[in-house]
């Protein structure tokens, strides 16, 4: 037997009730050597900011281990590495603000690597889904070239997900439709 | 609950690269469009500008997608925290209610300590949140947030106050029916999951585009709880049951896979 699966409703507007939790965007401990922050806006169709938005990191430690995985391969030994960071601000400027830590490689399903890569999930009040994308970053040229899910992008829309140098890390912004539509994945 | 007959799962084949242990999917079930709501619905009218318009491109279900946040140690439960009625120092109003149920996945399998978080509005239909401005009390021992993990078998225990009905601002004269805000993170990515959870027989069912934009009746049967005289503590409070279903393996090992 199969069961169906619980269909999502939007996170509404209201989230800022139940989502937050202490220090929710360290993706990594404060004071962790390499550590850098990955910003960036969400804007809507007309180009206008969202400033109610929930973004979601999920990432391996710049050595390619999760977190939590469950079962699967080596656990991290990043002291403080929580691999996961959510931003769930609702009255902001549209601006998300990670403190994490560049990724590793992680292998591909039936062998060889993945470019470093963040799983990103974004929610909103007027999303009634999550969508799904993922960063990619613009100084990776040589992985980004033999990374198999990159391949699959439309080439003309590829730049929608690298990340790019800042002085402190990286931004990343992400429209949810029209000019630089981000590419969202079917999960 | 609608099912259909399948074979049992195969167990999957062990992949060098990676270690699985029972229990652990390594490729998750891709689900049918009709599943969830779709993103570009008019009449919830904030979709507007709010849906990507180009093409999802497929993603396989790599060790990023297939893995996920333990969060229970970042959040620091405490008992309160799945007591929404004992957050403050005096009794919040409205009617108590115990909301209970289990995570499975789509295989019936339950998520055992998995995080479940849930935000809702008053008894009389308000949030405190800064944004809800509409003409009902505030309640100043609600706080209407909660946090628990499931337990061994699945199940998790919220022990709150049925939430009120409010207005909102989509098209003339629209009420949202009550409901409970839940977010879970299941085990992996690709089982993230915010929906919300109904009361039986709301009147506001047939008017509101949130829960219609599920178009799938059986599916929008699945977000309303119901109640349960058994689950309910005499002298003390009502009791609703929900049970909550994420996707669970593919039924082939590798049929995503290319």
């Amino acid at each position: 037997m199969i069961f169906e699966v619980t269909p999502s409703q939007t996170v509404g507007p209201y989230f800022a009730i139940g989502l937050p939790f202490g220090d929710q965007q360290h993706v990594v401990a404060d004071g962790t050597p390499g550590a850098i922050t990955i910003t960036g806006t969400i804007y809507d169709g007309h180009g206008e900011i969202v400033p109610d938005h929930v973004v979601e990191f999920w990432q391996p430690d710049p050595e390619g281990r999760f977190a939590d995985l469950h079962g699967y391969g080596e656990q991290s030994t990043l002291e403080g590495f929580r691999g996961f960071g959510r931003w769930c601000v609702e009255d902001g400027d549209g601006v998300y603000r990670m403190l994490t830590i560049k990724p590793g490689q992680v292998p591909f399903l039936n062998g060889g690597l993945q470019a470093p890569h963040i799983d990103v999930t974004v929610m909103a009040r007027g999303m009634l889904h999550r969508v799904v994308t993922r960063i990619y970053f613009a100084d990776e040229a040589q992985a980004n070239a033999a990374d198999p899910v990159l391949q699959t992008v439309p080439a003309e829309r590829r730049e929608t997900l690298l990340a790019q140098p800042t002085a402190d890390g990286y931004q990343f912004d992400i429209h949810l439709q029209g000019p630089g539509e981000t590419v969202f994945f079917a999960l | 609950m609608s099912t259909v007959e399948q074979q049992p799962p195969e167990v999957p084949e062990v992949r060098e690269i990676y270690d699985p242990v029972a229990d652990t999917p390594t490729n998750y079930r891709r689900e049918p469009a009709e599943a969830h709501p779709p993103l570009d619905y008019p009449p919830y009218k904030s979709t507007q500008l709010r849906h990507p318009k180009q093409p999802l491109v497929y993603l396989p279900h790599t060790v990023t997608e297939i893995t996920g946040p333990q969060l229970d140690r970042a959040v620091h439960l405490k008992p309160t925290d799945s007591d929404l009625t004992i957050q403050t120092t005096g009794e919040p109003i409205g009617e108590r209610i115990i909301v209970s149920g289990h995570v499975y996945d789509t295989e019936g399998k339950p998520l055992r300590n998995t995080l479940v978080e849930i935000w809702q509005a008053n008894a009389a239909g308000r949030y405190a949140h800064k944004w809800d401005r509409w003409a009902a009390p505030l309640d100043p021992n609600f706080k209407g947030a909660g946090r628990t993990v499931t337990d061994d078998h699945g199940r998790y225990e919220f022990t709150t106050i049925r939430p009120g009905p409010y207005p909102w601002g989509n098209h003339y004269n629209a009420w949202r029916p009550a409901h409970i805000h839940f977010s879970l993170l299941g085990r992996a990515f690709s089982q993230r999951l915010v929906t919300q959870m109904y009361f039986p027989d709301d009147p506001f069912f047939p008017y509101d585009p949130i829960f219609n934009s599920v178009r799938d009746e059986k599916a929008r049967e699945r977000m309303i709880s119901t109640f349960s005289i058994h689950e309910t503590q005499p002298n003390w409070a009502q009791a609703f049951k929900w049970d909550i279903y994420l996707r669970g393996p593919a039924a082939t090992p590798f049929e995503e896979a290319f």
